[in-house]
């Protein structure tokens, strides 16, 4: 009896992780395939990330998707951080408010969120004399920032509340400055959130496509976009191609992350 | 080693007084336990000690200096946390080591101190694991020897054996002891245990609401408390509300409500004055039948509960209205039946007048 109850949760938990990377799976297969129309039998070839590599438009679309996920891993790292660290350590007015404001904005819709952006930044150009600023690089980083900064605050306080300010304490009462205090005991046992909430945020921006398509102007473009341009336009296994590198490189940040950070209650840093 | 004086300490949050006016001086080398029920106010004396808060008014001196103006860092204080407190991400050396290290000590001084540290508490051996590798108690050793590694002035401990079993927490209290008096240090320790803080120290203090209801030897503290709530906190009493009915010498005869009489040594009570006495349980002997003539600290009473606890006996006993806690050691007597008359008698000496 416990054998098949066994037997079964396997069978079921294998169908469910089939059900999550078959469509993956086929996607990345038919990068390596010859034809170009998807025909069968398979036949392996690398003729697609030839392609890949001579086609301008993705590359610099892809540039661009790179320099804005990193940009946007520092700063919304950096300031999140900061953020995360004031609302653990710091007893202030309207604390309780400002920390329930943080969640909506991830219920809310990206269509939603990317609309309200577009206008705001056409506002704001508009006000400030400069319309041609609405879009582009600089306000799709903007609203990357926007978007990854709750992520990185919910990561970082998570690790924060998992380790008692005591620890802080102790180290001050066995002589170490404020600075010490920081370098030698709190940034090392926040590190991991910290390098946690870092691939989140490269993950968020890299990506992001409805921020990214509402924000950029004609003739920029990021990964995700381009890669739906062409799509409409009729699509070539090339596209499967970039998109198997991408699922490569993102599947392979969050196998770190989640190496640095386990999900669900259970402390890192036991190991 | 030091002298930490405290003055007048006050500390308030909103309308709550967590210290109203507390005068307390630790002296040289001294064991001092804190008791006091949750939230009378000893964590925010020993964080005020440990520079963690700031008095709203008077003052704290170790040596004679005020210290009020000295950041955490600077005041070389050893603290043991109540869950310790180890740095995770180092090993048992490196936390022994920490605070050696950001005084800038060089390196084979460390080692060797690191190893006298260990060695006191008896941990050597161990330097190369990490603190979740460890059980409570040797966890509770690191902390300590991390706590003592930078000889400070001052040890600060808050119930530092809470988190470990009963076991576990009397070897601990040994070895407390052993260490403290090794190296002589003055400590300052915070408990809710009473026995523990009769046990381990060499003074102790009675906290309740923010002031020191009572300090003083434990012997002197447990036999002469100076008022209701210091002889109910530290031990059992029983209180007995009387009228003063007769003054001769140094004594005075006292009528209690179920109309015999005990008799107090007194310091100026007047006649007719309400008083109002402690008497410790394990001080009573009881006997069994009731018909004895009526005498002075002596009353008739009838079981209500006997309560076996292995080495003792607790019993229950209406005197009148009112009900006395008798303790007695387990003799070979058969233990008195419930509901049987009793007689109860004890000394003049264990009257101890309190205040209400
Ligand atoms: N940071 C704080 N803010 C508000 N009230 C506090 C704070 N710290 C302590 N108190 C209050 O001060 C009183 C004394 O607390 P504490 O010193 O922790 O007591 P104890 O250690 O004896 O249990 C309690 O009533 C507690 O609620
Ligand atoms: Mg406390």
């Amino acid at each position: 009896m416990k054998r098949l109850l066994d037997g079964g949760i396997r069978f079921y938990l294998v169908l469910v992780l089939v059900f999550l990377y078959l469509p993956i799976l086929v996607m990345a297969l038919f990068a390596f395939n010859k034809s170009p129309l998807y025909a069968l039998p398979f036949e392996f070839d690398l003729v697609w990330f030839r392609a890949l590599a001579e086609n301008d438009k993705l590359l610099k679309a892809g540039l661009n998707s790179l320099l804005i996920a990193l940009a946007n891993t520092v700063i919304a790292t950096s300031f999140g951080t900061m953020a995360a660290v004031a609302f653990g350590r710091y007893a202030f007015r309207g604390k309780t408010l400002l920390q329930a404001l943080l969640f909506p904005p991830i219920a809310i819709p990206w269509l939603v969120i990317g609309t309200a952006m577009l206008v705001f930044f056409f506002w704001t150009a508009r006000a400030m004399g400069v319309p041609g600023m609405a879009r582009g690089l600089h306000a799709i980083l903007l609203g990357h920032v926007a978007l990854s900064l709750p992520y990185v605050i919910f990561v970082v306080g998570a690790r924060l509340n998992d380790y008692p300010k005591v620890l802080e304490e102790a180290a001050a009462t066995l002589g170490a400055t404020p600075w010490q205090v920081f370098r030698r005991v709190s940034v090392p046992i926040l590190a991991p959130g910290v390098v946690a909430a870092a691939l989140f945020a490269f993950a968020v921006s890299f990506d992001q496509f409805v921020i990214s398509y509402f924000l950029a102007p004609p003739g920029v473009t990021t990964l995700p976009v381009e890669i739906y341009t062409s799509i409409r336009k009729g699509f070539t296994p090339e596209i499967n191609a970039i998109s198997t590198i991408i699922i490569a490189v993102s599947m392979g940040l969050m196998l770190i992350v989640a190496r640095f950070y386990r999900f669900g209650g259970e402390r890192s840093g036991n190991e | 080693m030091s002298e930490v004086a405290v003055k007048g300490a006050v500390k308030r949050y909103g309308s709550i007084a967590a210290l109203d006016g507390v005068d307390l001086t630790f002296a040289d080398g001294e064991f001092f336990g804190l008791l006091g029920p949750s939230g009378s106010g000893k964590t925010t004396l020993l964080r005020s000690i440990a520079g963690f808060i700031e008095l709203d008014a008077g003052e704290i001196r170790i040596d004679g200096t005020d210290i009020s103006r000295i950041p955490v860092h600077q005041r070389n204080i050893g603290m043991v946390f109540q869950n310790y407190a180890l740095f995770p991400h180092m090993s048992v050396a490196e936390n022994v080591a920490f605070g050696l290290d950001v005084r800038n000590v060089p390196a084979s001084e460390i080692r060797e101190r690191v190893g006298e540290s260990l060695d006191l508490v008896r941990l050597t051996g161990l330097e190369a694991r990490r603190p979740k590798q460890l059980s409570g108690g040797q966890q509770q050793r690191v902390a300590l020897a991390r706590a003592l590694v930078t000889r400070p002035k001052v040890l600060l401990l808050d119930e530092p054996l809470s988190a470990l079993d009963k076991h576990l927490r009397q070897e601990m209290q040994v070895e407390l002891r052993r260490i403290q008096r090794q190296i002589g240090i003055t400590t300052i320790f915070v408990t809710h245990d009473q026995e523990e803080a009769l046990t381990l120290s060499d003074r102790v203090a009675i906290f309740n609401k923010g002031q020191v209801v009572q300090a003083g030897a434990p012997r002197t503290v447990y036999q002469w408390p100076v008022n209701r709530f210091a002889a109910g906190f530290l031990g059992e009493a029983n209180f007995l509300e009387g009228k003063v009915v007769g003054v001769l010498g140094h004594e005075a005869r006292v009528a209690i409500p179920d109309g015999s009489e005990i008799v107090v040594t007194h310091q100026g009570i007047a006649n007719g004055a309400n008083v109002l006495v402690a008497l410790r349980p394990e001080k009573i002997s009881i006997e069994p039948g009731g018909s004895q003539a009526p005498r002075l600290n002596r009353v008739i009473g009838r079981v209500q509960a006997a309560i076996f606890s292995g080495s003792s006996l607790t019993y229950r006993v209406s005197v009148g209205d009112r009900l006395f806690v008798v303790f007695e050691q387990n003799k070979n007597r058969a233990p008195l039946v419930e509901q049987s008359a009793v007689t109860l008698e004890w000394e003049t000496a264990d009257n101890v007048v309190v205040q209400p």
